[in-house]
C-alpha cells in the first residue's frame, strides 16, 4: 500500500512539473530578453536609446535612437486597426446574424484559410501586387513604403477580428433580440443597437488581438515596408520595431554593442506586447463576470 | 418608419454586404493569384531535386524534407509536455493560484511574436549547439505549447465526471484512472491539437530564420536534426526576398496553400468525427 502511495506522488509530481513548464517558458524568455536587452540600453542611455531620432548602427559614429521604428510600428498597427477592424466587425455582424447557413459556412471557411495562410505568402503577393500598385497610383519612386506594411497588415489581422467578433456576436442572448424586433426595431437596427452593444467586450477583445497580431509580425512586413530607418512617413520606406530586430540579426557579430541594441528592441517590443495582454485579459475577464 | 431610419438601415447594411464582398474577393484573389503564378512552376524535378548552381535550377525536396523532419520533432517533444500539462490542470490541480498562473503564462505564450521567440530559440538553443533543425524545433516547442494544452485541456473537460468516480470506486487509483479513462477520452483534443500545430509550424518563419538556418541539403532524419536547414516557409522567404527567384517563390506558395487547405479540411473533419462518435 505504502509503495502505491509513493508511486501515485511520484507521478502527481511529474504531472505537477509539466504543468509548470509553461510557467517556466515565460520567466526564462523574460529573464532572457531583461539580461540581453539591459546592456546596450545602459551603454546607450534610456532617454537617447528610445527618443533617439536616428538609428545608424554601423556607421563610424553609431548612433541607436529606436523612436522611428516605435512609431513606425505604432503607427503602422493604427493604420492597419483603422482599415482590417471596420472591414473585420461589419463582415463579422454580417456572418453572424444575416448570412445563411451555406454562405456562412463558406466564408467562415474563406477565413479560416485566410488565417492559415503563412506570412511570407503575403508579404509575397504584397512584393509583387501592392508594391507596384502603391508605385503607380501615387506616383512615388519606390513602393515599398509603410502604406504597402498597413494594407498587407490590415488583410492580415482580418481573420482574428472576424472569427472573435462573430463568436461574442453569437454569444448575445436571442431573448435581447427578439426584445428589441418585438418593440418594432428592425433587424439591421436590432443588430447594431441590441447585439453589438450587448457584445462589445468581446469585440474590443478582437481589436486587441488585431493589434497584437500586426505589431508582432515580423516576416511579411519586412517584404513590403522597405526597410530603411526613417521616421514614418506613408510613402517612405520605414522599418518596424520587428524587422529592426529581424533584419540586422544575421550580420551583427555576437557581442557587439549593435547585437545588444537589437535584443533591447526586442525587449522594448516585447513589453508593448506585455501590455497588450494584460488589456485582452480585461476585456475578456469582463466579459466572463457579467 | 421616418426616413432617417430607413437610409441607416440602407446604409448599414450596404456596408455589411460591401464589407463581406470585399473579404470574400480578397480570398478569392490571393488564392487565384498565388495558384495561378505558382502551379506552372511546380514539376516533378521541382519537387524532387536539390537546388544546383550547375544546371541553375530550384529543387525543393531538402526543404520538404525539413519541413517532416521539424514537425515531427516538435511533436514528439510537445506532445508529453502540452497534455501532461492539460492533465496536470484538470485532474490534479487544486490550488487556484496555480493553476491561474500556469493559464495566464499559456495565454502570455500565444502571445509572444515570433520574431521574439526566434531571438530566444537563438539564444537558448542555437548558441549553445549551433543553428540546426533541433534548435528550431524546441523554439516551436515552446510556440506550440500553449495550443496542444488547451485543446487536451478542452476535450478533458468533455469526459463526464462519472467514468473517473466509477474508476476510483472501483478501487483504481489516481494514475490507473487516468492512464484507463481520462487519456483515451482527450484523443479528440491531442489530435486537434497536433492538426494546428503542423499549421502554425508549416507558417513559420520568423522563429526559424535565426535558430534553424536556410540550407537546402538533403539529409536523413538524424543528421538532419543536427544541422541546418530551411523549412518551406523559410525556403519561400529566401527566394523571395533574397534572391529574387519569384517563380520559386510562387511554387512554394502555392503547394502551402495547398497544405495550408488540407490541414483546415482536416482539422474540421477531426472535430466532426469526434462529435459524431460523442454523441453516439
Amino acid at each position: 500500500m505504502k509503495k502505491n502511495r509513493v508511486f501515485e506522488n511520484v507521478v502527481h509530481g511529474i504531472f505537477l512539473l509539466l504543468g509548470l513548464i509553461t510557467v517556466g517558458c515565460v520567466l526564462l524568455i523574460t529573464v532572457y530578453l531583461i539580461i540581453s536587452g539591459i546592456p546596450a540600453i545602459k551603454e546607450i542611455g534610456l532617454a537617447k536609446f528610445l527618443f533617439g531620432k536616428e538609428w545608424a548602427s554601423t556607421a563610424a559614429e553609431p548612433k541607436f535612437g529606436i523612436l522611428p521604428f516605435i512609431l513606425t510600428s505604432v503607427y503602422g498597427t493604427a493604420g492597419a486597426i483603422l482599415i482590417g477592424v471596420p472591414v473585420g466587425f461589419f463582415t463579422a455582424v454580417f456572418l453572424s446574424k444575416v448570412a445563411g447557413k451555406k454562405v456562412r459556412s463558406a466564408m467562415e471557411t474563406a477565413v479560416s484559410l485566410l488565417a492559415g495562410i503563412p506570412s511570407v505568402v503575403y508579404g509575397l503577393v504584397g512584393m509583387l501586387v501592392l508594391v507596384p500598385a502603391v508605385r503607380s497610383i501615387f506616383h512615388v519612386p519606390d513602393g515599398s513604403s509603410l502604406l504597402a506594411a498597413i494594407v498587407v497588415l490590415a488583410i492580415m489581422i482580418l481573420p482574428s477580428i472576424i472569427k472573435v467578433s462573430v463568436t461574442a456576436l453569437d454569444a448575445v442572448p436571442k431573448e435581447y433580440e427578439d426584445a428589441s424586433l418585438a418593440l418594432g426595431a428592425s433587424p439591421v437596427e436590432t443588430y447594431f443597437k441590441v447585439s453589438v452593444p450587448a457584445a462589445r467586450s468581446g469585440i474590443a477583445a478582437a481589436v486587441v488581438l488585431g493589434v497584437g497580431r500586426a505589431i508582432g509580425e515580423a516576416m511579411a512586413v519586412m517584404m513590403v515596408a522597405g526597410n530603411v530607418a526613417n521616421m514614418p512617413s506613408l510613402f517612405q520606406s520605414v522599418r518596424f520595431l520587428t524587422t529592426a530586430v529581424a533584419s540586422e540579426m544575421s550580420y551583427s557579430s555576437p557581442g557587439s554593442l549593435q547585437r545588444n541594441a537589437l535584443f533591447s528592441i526586442a525587449l522594448v517590443l516585447f513589453l508593448f506586447i506585455m501590455l497588450l495582454n494584460a488589456a485582452l485579459n480585461f476585456f475578456l475577464k469582463r466579459d466572463k463576470e457579467k | 418608419m421616418s426616413r432617417k431610419r430607413k437610409s441607416y438601415i440602407a446604409l448599414m447594411r450596404g456596408v455589411m454586404y460591401v464589407c463581406s464582398g470585399l473579404t470574400a474577393a480578397l480570398l478569392l484573389f490571393l488564392l487565384g493569384y498565388v495558384l495561378y503564378k505558382g502551379i506552372p512552376n511546380i514539376s516533378w524535378e521541382f519537387l524532387s531535386t536539390k537546388p544546383s548552381h550547375l544546371t541553375e535550377r530550384i529543387g525543393i525536396l531538402p526543404d520538404i524534407l525539413n519541413t517532416v523532419y521539424i514537425v515531427l520533432a516538435t511533436l514528439v517533444i510537445v506532445l508529453p509536455l502540452g497534455v501532461g500539462a492539460a492533465i496536470y490542470l484538470t485532474e490534479y490541480a487544486q490550488n487556484k493560484r496555480v493553476v491561474a498562473a500556469i493559464e495566464y503564462a499559456a495565454e502570455t505564450l500565444s502571445g509572444i511574436p515570433s520574431i521574439i521567440y526566434g531571438l530566444v530559440g537563438m539564444l537558448l538553443f542555437s548558441n549553445n549547439f549551433g543553428t540546426c533543425l533541433l534548435a528550431g524545433a524546441l523554439t516551436l516547442v515552446i510556440m506550440n505549447l500553449p495550443t496542444v494544452m488547451r485543446t487536451t485541456q478542452e476535450s478533458l473537460k468533455t469526459v463526464p465526471q462519472s467514468y473517473r468516480e466509477g474508476a476510483f470506486g472501483l478501487g483504481a487509483g489516481k494514475w490507473r484512472v487516468i492512464r484507463t479513462v481520462v487519456l483515451p477520452g482527450c484523443v479528440d483534443g491531442v489530435v486537434t491539437g497536433c492538426i494546428l500545430s503542423v499549421g502554425r509550424i508549416l507558417g513559420e518563419s520568423a522563429a526559424l530564420l535565426f535558430t534553424a538556418g536556410f540550407a537546402h541539403a538533403i539529409n536523413d532524419l538524424f543528421s538532419g536534426l543536427v544541422s541546418p536547414g530551411a523549412t518551406l516557409t523559410v525556403a519561400l522567404y529566401v527566394y523571395a526576398k533574397e534572391e529574387g527567384e519569384f517563380g520559386a517563390a510562387f511554387a512554394i506558395a502555392a503547394i502551402l496553400m495547398f497544405l495550408t487547405l488540407i490541414i483546415n479540411l482536416s482539422a474540421s473533419l477531426v472535430g466532426k468525427y469526434f462529435a459524431k462518435r460523442r454523441s453516439v
